[in-house]
């Protein structure tokens, strides 16, 4: 097993074998679900108003992954997604781009054309996605497609079965591949936190995935319930600090699915903040997968801004 | 033996189907015509009005598009458990309005006729008010009603029961959801007829009850960008003004009958024509 980058010696010594894996995630503190649940939740409380909570919508805009990954998806579809992404209010031309649109491998060239020159990133699923039940050719192959249509960021699934049947070396060459076939884009590796059943699964597949070299690590599909929850974040958001501590290097977080509220947006905002640290309330290092949710964003800066309530009549249908 | 301590009910709000407390943990005391204590009403706040428009816009979808038959037979058994609920409903209108019981159970009586009138309504409403127009070229040319889509209802401040009944009935008959401010002194029989909806087959959110101070709540309705039509029958006089020029901000149809309405008088269709709109559909023919 090949370590992707130049790692500290105990992280180095995780990597070694199959078996000096298993014991370094076996090794990894359990998580307390009990305080973990309750730390989100009384974070989850903190009122943010007024400028602040403007800031936030901004912020949060600007770290949408505006995503369609629905087998109705036609180009048409895709470039009025686009062209959202690139102007989500088009009254008010000041709020900000979004991070980047994410669609189906065969949707990459429609959507790369659409934003060239933008510096909106397009963003593209691969490893037979949403399982990840395939081959490993065809999981490359997937992966290879993508970059060669335009897109600069991946986001593969790992193989939940083979995690759950601890064949973390498995997985762990797998992540290594995908992330060798995707060149210079971005790797965000979505653990499908609902099937992965428990905290410490989570965590450990957190690692797993920063050890393999992933840039992002993404809790879910969006096809799976439950997809994101404040909770799992949290669990994953103390896997890059702690990886920042031990290695310098800064890794990010994308919760996707079921963040359909600005008032969700703003805890898990919270919780980045409270748990990473500041520096990770950056698109770079932080993203929303997600599609409803900018509509509810747009429609709370209108509200903010205009000081009285809006409606989805105001803002572009999806 | 002890004398038996009796449990008084908590009054609550109507939202989406369910009996929350308002949002902002507030609460008023409403007395009865002599100023006697009654019972402590939710005190509804803006973010309470705000979840209510998002409910009542979550069941528009599918109360519109139920069969106006259906509709029918969903109003007719609300009729059904008002009556079941008779005396309960005139002790409250009784205590609230400071009439004789005898005057209160003819307002009862009325109320629960009132609703059945409504719910006649329902599937004649096209019939009567849609048109198949004649047209000079080849096309079938008719006209069907369609409900305008979330309501937001300033209910009547005097009538507690009969004048809620007659402003609630003629908006959801045509498919419309609403969102009702009750009256703000007199709100208990609102409140217990929110239990009479929630218990027969009215979809959760297609009517939303707020109790509360209507001068607080109501402009944020009359301002919302999700309302699409405000009734302005229990609006107070000095902010009638004010609350039609915002609704103007988002091209509201507003309805502004005149306070002190008789609800007594069995009405005409002015209500349900208030809140509909006209769709005309040509249809080539003979090719």
């Amino acid at each position: 097993m090949a370590a992707p980058t130049t790692l500290p010696s105990a992280l180095a010594d995780a990597v070694r074998d199959e078996s000096s894996l298993r014991r370094f995630l076996h090794g990894l503190p359990g998580v307390d679900q009990v305080g973990v649940e309750q730390r989100a939740a009384g974070l989850g409380t903190r009122s943010i108003k007024k400028a602040a909570k403007l800031h936030a919508i901004d912020l949060a805009i600007s770290m949408v992954d505006l995503t369609t990954l629905e087998g109705a998806d036609t180009p048409g579809k895709v470039r009025s997604l686009a062209a959202k992404a690139k102007r989500p209010d088009p009254e008010r031309p000041d709020v900000p781009q979004v991070a980047a649109v994410c669609v189906y491998p065969d949707m990459v060239k429609t959507a790369a054309d659409e934003l060239k020159g933008t510096g909106i990133n397009v963003a593209s699923v691969a490893t037979a996605f949403p399982s990840g039940r395939s081959t490993m050719d065809i999981k490359l192959a997937d992966t290879r497609f993508a970059v060669e249509q335009g897109a600069s960021e991946v986001d593969m699934v790992i193989d939940r079965g083979a995690f759950l049947s601890g064949r973390y070396g498995q997985v762990f060459e797998e992540i290594v591949k995908v992330k060798e076939a995707c060149g210079d884009a971005h790797l965000k590796v979505i653990l499908e936190t609902g099937e992965l059943v428990t905290y410490d699964n989570v965590r450990r597949a957190s690692w797993l995935a920063l050890l393999a070299g992933g840039d992002f690590i993404k809790t879910s599909t969006g096809k799976v319930q439950p997809a994101a929850t404040l909770p799992v974040t949290h669990v994953m958001l103390q896997a890059v600090r702690d990886w920042k501590t031990q290695t310098g290097e800064l890794r990010g977080v994308k919760p996707a699915g079921g963040i359909r509220s600005t008032k969700d947006a703003i805890k898990y905002l919270v919780a980045v903040h409270e748990v990473a640290g500041p520096e990770w309330l950056d698109p770079h290092l932080f993203r929303f997968g997600a599609s409803t949710l900018l509509n509810d964003l747009l429609m709370q800066r209108r509200t903010q801004l205009d000081g009285h309530y809006s409606g989805p009549d105001y803002v572009t249908v999806d | 033996m002890s004398d038996r301590v009796s449990v008084a009910k908590t009054y609550k709000l109507y939202i989406g189907g369910a009996f929350p407390r308002s949002e902002s943990g507030r609460s008023y005391p409403v007395t009865d015509s002599k100023g006697g204590f009654l019972a402590n009403a939710a005190q509804g706040s803006r973010k309470d009005a705000r979840d209510a428009v998002s409910a009542a816009r979550k069941a528009f979808p599918g109360w519109s598009g139920a069969t106006a038959y259906n509709r029918g037979q969903v109003l007719y058994r609300v009729a059904e458990v008002l009556e079941g609920r008779r005396e309960q409903f005139i002790t409250e209108v009784a205590a609230s309005e400071g009439v004789p019981l005898k005057k209160a159970q003819s307002l009862v009586d009325s109320a629960i006729d009132r609703w059945v009138w409504y719910a006649g309504w329902t599937d004649k409403i096209a019939a009567v008010l849609g048109s198949s127009n004649p047209v000079a070229g080849p096309y079938f040319s008719f006209s069907t009603p369609e409900p305008t889509g979330v309501v937001a209802v300033l209910a009547p401040q005097q009538s507690s029961l009969l004048g809620l009944v007659s402003v609630i009935a003629p908006v959801i008959a045509s498919g419309n959801t609403c969102v009702v401010i009750t009256s703000q002194e007199r709100p208990l029989p609102a409140i217990t007829l929110s239990e009479v909806l929630a218990t027969s087959d009215v979809p959760g959110g297609v009517v939303n009850i707020i109790t509360g101070r209507t001068a607080e709540i109501a402009p944020w309705l009359a301002s919302h960008g999700d309302v699409n039509a405000l009734d302005l029958t229990g609006a107070p006089e000095s902010l009638r003004a004010d609350l039609e020029r915002s609704a103007a901000g988002t091209v509201k149809r507003v309805l502004r009958n005149k306070t002190g309405e008789d609800f007594t008088v069995t009405p005409d269709l002015s209500r349900i024509r208030a809140y509909l709109e006209t769709k005309t559909v040509w249809h080539p023919m003979g090719v």
